[in-house]
Formats: structure tokens, C-alpha cells, sequence
């Protein structure tokens, strides 16, 4: 019996019962699949993106693009679904993400509505209900900002309008002293102070709120309605709750048969060696779907396809692997030196193979749509995991069965 | 039994070459009768996933879409599932696709709308744009790194026989009217990462045989790479073409494109592995090799080794 093969032993239970309480833990008890976050593809929801469009008025320009992502948040917020996700896309477009959302139609139409904000004298206010034609004092173009301020102990909504809003507001305060105008919101009255001053400076205080959180209320309607820039729809992706989850229940059957199939090919083919590859590809997968969700990855369906193929890489570095014991073991090697050639030589061929795959999927990273880049994430991680899983793990394993004097019949072990 | 007996590939090169080049003359000849069939991610346009209440036929639908002028729009209804229908538009803005919608509802039956894509023209061509860079970025990527490890030989033919997997994939997929989607661009580009990774262990064997099979000539190392590499060929795209192929039965529609054209790609990309990507350099290195001889020979006259 070889020297140190109870200690061998020994770890080699404790490795193997580490890993399967490990695949117990994540995979059933608390499955880490559920803290992976999923795309609209898989949970169903909506993804729009909006673009900023050039106008004499409305420039697009880095301020407005940010500006208006603020707005769109407070808009989408008020909704209350949850989870949403509202970022700038490149230089000039905005991504609204609405997961979980049950009626793509409907949550459509939100989405599409661009408010109108207006304000109205008395006159004009009634042709416009009237459906008759009117003119607004001005709109929600015209207004720079609106904020929530308390000014001498009283809430109040602090207006600030752009040099053409003020010279139109300015002519209005003094036609309209001691009269109402009426703040109209996609033709719904918010609020309709009266005038008290004539306001030259473009900046108007709005009173009468019974709190902050009233004034702030108005302020954020009142910001809504002025976005800075024109944005046009050029992407959108509904998909229902029901075909979504379709897809997730699809692609886990794909890849629950796809990776039997494989392990199945590893057993048949390289027995012993193929179980150890198996146990260290199962580490790789739990690796994978691990730093997916450490680094808060989303999870879509061309992801679900890379971590599947990236299934295929890890296989393939085993399978380098294996090939080269097998040769040095028909040179008449003893399975240690065999292992350790193997390794040694395997080593350069997959680096070099992995790195220049890796080279693709980070370009692919760079250059790709926004849902090509979920394909390139899971490939890159999957990559990395796989060279780590096969150089050290898989070594480690092998080695560790030697020294345990269980790899000793290469037959039933290395298929040679 | 390794050492021993090997398959004569390199020795049969130019029957491997007549092969692939039939193969790319067929691609070329199919995209340029047939072209793709290009889906709105590239062309832009909406799509349309509809459930309705009862099974319904194409003509019902159009009857609806042609009084939006949106009669050349393609109508796919379900085999099997008459009531599942696929309607693909030019680019709809939201309030006509709501107001189709209603149209729908009330002229045909009720639905429910499983999906919604729509896809500005502007984006399906930055998405070619941006498909076409990243893929020559990747190539010019692999053949410097290819350059630095081995030599640059190596990089220049890797990256012709992957040009030879894209264009037989591309053939395929134009010679069965296939949708080419998003998700094309990412398989395309897998087969490019799955294909240079076939042929950089062909080429690290070679690279490992020259140096201490010098003698047994060219043609001889790289046949003999070729014959050790097989068994890891073969295994590995195997094992990933069984994966490719429960994707494939298994996985829903999008995904399923996704995996026929890996399939197509890696079959493809593991005969040029093989077939191609070893011959070609063997054939190159043997001119260039000849051609130095020719040149050292020439101007020292007698002078000889």
C-alpha cells in the first residue's frame, strides 16, 4: 500500500462530501438559480428603448439624455411594478425594463403615453374641453423645472422656465392679474393657482399645499410633463408572463437532457476519468451560475445558450486532457507520470484555445446589441470557470485518486 | 496502434480542398440567387405573437391588417396550434399597433398577445454594422494572438477555415429560407470561437511535433497532429453536438434556430479542424519552404550546404 493513502482516502470523502453538500445546498435547498436575476425573455415583461431625436428646440445633448432618464424613472416608478430598470443606452438612448409584467399590451400603452402639460387661461381651458381649437400660455416645453421648497414657513412648487417661457409667461401674469391659470396635465386639471404678480424673471412660486409631499407631488406631474429632449421608440420587447416561463421550463429541460447527455458520452467513453470529469464539471456549472449571480448578472435566453455551450468548452479541456494520459499511458508511463505528462502537455493547448475563443467573446462583449452581450457574458465567465475546473480541479482529483491507489487499473479507468 | 497506422489526411489534401471549395462555391451561389431571409432584427419591422380565442385562418387576419395597407405582412399560423399566430409587420408605431389591436379583437376574435417585438429599421442596421465589426474585429484579434503564440502562418489559415465554417452556415441557413435573427449573429460567432479552438489544438500539436519530428517532413508532422488529435475531435464535438441536439428537440422556437445553426457551424468547423485548417499550412509552409530554397540556391551558385 502506498505511503499516504488512508490521508488520501480521507480527503477524497471529505472533497466528495464538501462538493455534494454543496449541490444539495444551492441546488435544492436554497436553488441559486433563483437569485439569478431573469430577463423579460424568461419572466415575461417589457424592454423599450427610446432615442433621443434632434430638434431646433430640443437638442439632444448629454444634460437632456440624463434629464430625461430622471423623468422616465419617476413615471415608471409611479406605475409600481417593482424590479424596473430605467439606464442610458450609448450616447443618446434610454432602456426602460419592466419585468414580470403579466399584459404586455397594456403596460404598452403606459409605456408609449407622452405626457402634455399645459397651462390654460380660463377661456382657452373650456375651447380645449369643449374639443374646440386653443392656445396654450405654455407648455411642458417651456417649463425648465419644477421643485418642492419651503419658502417662509409655506410649501411651495418652485417654477423655472426657459428664456422663451419667460417671455411668455411674463405677458400672461399681466393679462391674467388676480385670475386663475390652470395647470393641465394630458388634459386632466392639476392644480390652478391664481396670479398675484406679474413675473418677469421666469421664476414662479406655486402655494396653497398642505405639505411637502403635496408640493412634491405637483412638482414631479409638473417634470413629467416637460421632457427635455423628443425621444422615438426603436426597440420594444413584450413578452407575456406564460410564453416567457415557456422558454425558462424549454431551455431547463434543453439543458437538464443536454448535460445528461454529456455526462453520459464522458462515462461511457473514459469511465473512471469520465465520473472525475463529470464531478468537476458539475463544480464548474455551480462556479458559472455562481459568479452569474455574485455579479448580478441578468439571465437571458441567448445566456442560457452560452452557459450551454460554454458546457461544451469545459468538456472539450477534459477531453484535451484525457486524450493526452491516454497517449502517454500506450507509451508505457505509469499512471502518475502519465497524469502529471498529460496535464503538463494539455496545458498550452487549451490555454491557447480558451484565450482565443475569450478574444471573440470579449469583442463580441464590446460590439454586440445589448442582447448578444448576455450570450458573451455567460461564455466569457463560463470560459474562465472551465480552465480553472479542468487544469485544477480535475488535476487535483486525478491526483488525489492516485495516491489513494484507486486509479491503478487504467482499463477501468482510462478506457486504455 | 497509435503509433502505428494513421489516416492518410494530408496525403489526400486536394481531395479535402475540392470538397470545401464546392461547399463555399454552393454557399455563394445560394446567397446570391436565394439571399437570406433577413428577421427584423436586421430588416427592423414589429412582430406579433397572438393567441387567439379560437384556431383562425391567414386569410381572416390579413383581411384585417390590408385595411391598415399592412397587407404584404407575413401571417404564420400554428400546425398544430390554430390558434397561435405569428404576424410580422413593418415597423408599427404604438398607436397603430394598439388601434390593430382593437381591430383585431373586434373583426376576427379575441386574443390574448403573448409578445410584442418591434425593431426601428435604424437599429436592425447598426445590428449588422455592429455583427460585421465585431466579427472582423475577432478575426484581425485571433490572427495577432495566433501570430504571438505560433506563428503567423497559423493565424492566416485558422481564420480561412473559418471563413470557410461562417460562409457553409450562411449557405445553409439561405438554401433553407431559415429566419437570420439576433441570436444568429451570437451562434455565428460561437462557431467562430468553437472552430479557431478546433484548429489551435491541431496547430499546438504541430507546433509541439515540429521540434522534435523535424525529419518526417511537413506533410508527415501534420499528419501525424492530425491522427493524434482525432480521438479529442471527435469526442468533443460529439459531446457538444449531442447537447446541441436535446437543445434543438427540446428548446423552445428561438432557441431552437440558435442550435441548428451551431449544429450546422461545428460539424462544419470541426471537418475544416480536421480536413482544412492543417493541409492548408502544410501546403503554404511547403511553398514558401521551396521558394527559400529557390532564392538561397540562385544567387550562391554552386556554393552548397
Amino acid at each position: 500500500m502506498p505511503a499516504g493513502r488512508p490521508s488520501a482516502l480521507l480527503t477524497l470523502f471529505l472533497v466528495v462530501a464538501v462538493v455534494a453538500a454543496a449541490v444539495w445546498y444551492f441546488g435544492f435547498e436554497r436553488p441559486i438559480l433563483e437569485s439569478i436575476k431573469q430577463g423579460e425573455d424568461l419572466r415575461g415583461g417589457i424592454r423599450v428603448v427610446l432615442e433621443g431625436v434632434d430638434t431646433p428646440h430640443a437638442p439632444v445633448t448629454e444634460e437632456n439624455i440624463a434629464k430625461a432618464v430622471e423623468i422616465i424613472r419617476f413615471r415608471v416608478d409611479r406605475l409600481g411594478v417593482g424590479e424596473t430598470r430605467v439606464q442610458r443606452l450609448g450616447e443618446n438612448r434610454i432602456l426602460v425594463s419592466l419585468p414580470g409584467i403579466a399584459d404586455p399590451d397594456q403596460a404598452l400603452a403606459v409605456i408609449g403615453r407622452t405626457a402634455l402639460l399645459e397651462f390654460l387661461d380660463d377661456a382657452n381651458l373650456q375651447r380645449k374641453l369643449d374639443g374646440l381649437p386653443y392656445d396654450a400660455i405654455v407648455t411642458g416645453a417651456d417649463l425648465k423645472e419644477a421643485r418642492p421648497a419651503i419658502e417662509r414657513g409655506r410649501f411651495v412648487v418652485l417654477l423655472a422656465f426657459n428664456p422663451e417661457g419667460t417671455g411668455k409667461f411674463a405677458d400672461a401674469t399681466a393679462r391674467l392679474l388676480g385670475q386663475p391659470i390652470h395647470i393641465v396635465m394630458d388634459g386632466e386639471v392639476v392644480q390652478s393657482p391664481v396670479v398675484r404678480d406679474h413675473i418677469t424673471g421666469g421664476n414662479a412660486e406655486i402655494t396653497g399645499y398642505e405639505s411637502l409631499e403635496a408640493a412634491k407631488h405637483v412638482a414631479i406631474v409638473l417634470n413629467s410633463g416637460a421632457l427635455p429632449v423628443e425621444l422615438r421608440v426603436v426597440q420594444t420587447m413584450a413578452v407575456s408572463a406564460t410564453l416567457g416561463q415557456d422558454s425558462l421550463e424549454r431551455s431547463k429541460v434543453a439543458a437538464i437532457m443536454g448535460v445528461a447527455l454529456v455526462a453520459g458520452y464522458m462515462l461511457l467513453y473514459y469511465r473512471g476519468a469520465g465520473l472525475v470529469a463529470n464531478f468537476s464539471l458539475t463544480i464548474y456549472l455551480f462556479l458559472l451560475l455562481g459568479l452569474l449571480a455574485g455579479l448580478g448578472a441578468v439571465l437571458t435566453l441567448p445566456g442560457i445558450a452560452g452557459i450551454i455551450l460554454s458546457v461544451g468548452m469545459a468538456v472539450d479541456a477534459n477531453v484535451i486532457v484525457f486524450e493526452r494520459i491516454r497517449e502517454e499511458l500506450k507509451l508505457g508511463k505509469t499512471v502518475r507520470s502519465a497524469i502529471d505528462a498529460g496535464f503538463s502537455r494539455a496545458l498550452r493547448a487549451i490555454l491557447d484555445a480558451n484565450v482565443t475563443t475569450l478574444i471573440a467573446a470579449v469583442v463580441l462583449y464590446r460590439f454586440g446589441s445589448d442582447r448578444i452581450r448576455g450570450f458573451a457574458v455567460t461564455v466569457s465567465l463560463g470560459i474562465l470557470a472551465s480552465m480553472f475546473t479542468a487544469v485544477v480541479i480535475t488535476r487535483y482529483l486525478l491526483r488525489l485518486l492516485v495516491r489513494a491507489d484507486l486509479a491503478r487499473n487504467t482499463r477501468l479507468f482510462f478506457g486504455v | 496502434m497509435l503509433l502505428g497506422w494513421q489516416y492518410d489526411i494530408v496525403g489526400r489534401r486536394k481531395t479535402w480542398f475540392a470538397i470545401s471549395a464546392a461547399l463555399v462555391a454552393l454557399a455563394i451561389l445560394t446567397l446570391a440567387v436565394r439571399g437570406l431571409n433577413l428577421g427584423i432584427d436586421f430588416t427592423g419591422g414589429t412582430e406579433l405573437n397572438l393567441e387567439f380565442e379560437r384556431p383562425v385562418t391567414p386569410a381572416e387576419v390579413r383581411g384585417v391588417l390590408t385595411a391598415y395597407g399592412l397587407e404584404a405582412s407575413v401571417i404564420q399560423v400554428d400546425r398544430a396550434h390554430g390558434e397561435k399566430v405569428l404576424i410580422r409587420t413593418p415597423p408599427l408605431e404604438e398607436a397603430t399597433r394598439a388601434s390593430l389591436f382593437a381591430s383585431l379583437r373586434q373583426e376576427v376574435t379575441p386574443f390574448r398577445s403573448a409578445g410584442v417585438d418591434m425593431i426601428h429599421p435604424l437599429i436592425g442596421a447598426e445590428l449588422l454594422r455592429e455583427a460585421l465589426l465585431a466579427l472582423a474585429i475577432a478575426a484581425a484579434g485571433m490572427i495577432v494572438y495566433i501570430g504571438l503564440r505560433f506563428e503567423f502562418r497559423f493565424g492566416l489559415t485558422g481564420v480561412l477555415a473559418i471563413i470557410h465554417d461562417v460562409v457553409v452556415t450562411l449557405g445553409a441557413f439561405s438554401l433553407l429560407g431559415l429566419t437570420i435573427s439576433a441570436a444568429f449573429v451570437a451562434a455565428v460567432l460561437t462557431i467562430v470561437g468553437y472552430s479557431i479552438n478546433a484548429t489551435i489544438v491541431v496547430y499546438d500539436r504541430i507546433r509541439e511535433n515540429l521540434k522534435d519530428r523535424r525529419r518526417e517532413g511537413y506533410a508527415g508532422v501534420v499528419n501525424r497532429s492530425i491522427n493524434e488529435t482525432l480521438m479529442r475531435a471527435i469526442n468533443t464535438s460529439l459531446t457538444t453536438l449531442l447537447a446541441l441536439v436535446a437543445i434543438y428537440l427540446f428548446g423552445g422556437k428561438t432557441i431552437q434556430e440558435f442550435a441548428l445553426a451551431l449544429i450546422i457551424g461545428i460539424t462544419c468547423g470541426t471537418y475544416s479542424s480536421v480536413f482544412i485548417a492543417g493541409p492548408l499550412w502544410c501546403t503554404w509552409k511547403e511553398q514558401a519552404e521551396r521558394a527559400r530554397q529557390e532564392r538561397k540556391a540562385a544567387p550562391a551558385g554552386a556554393r552548397s550546404r
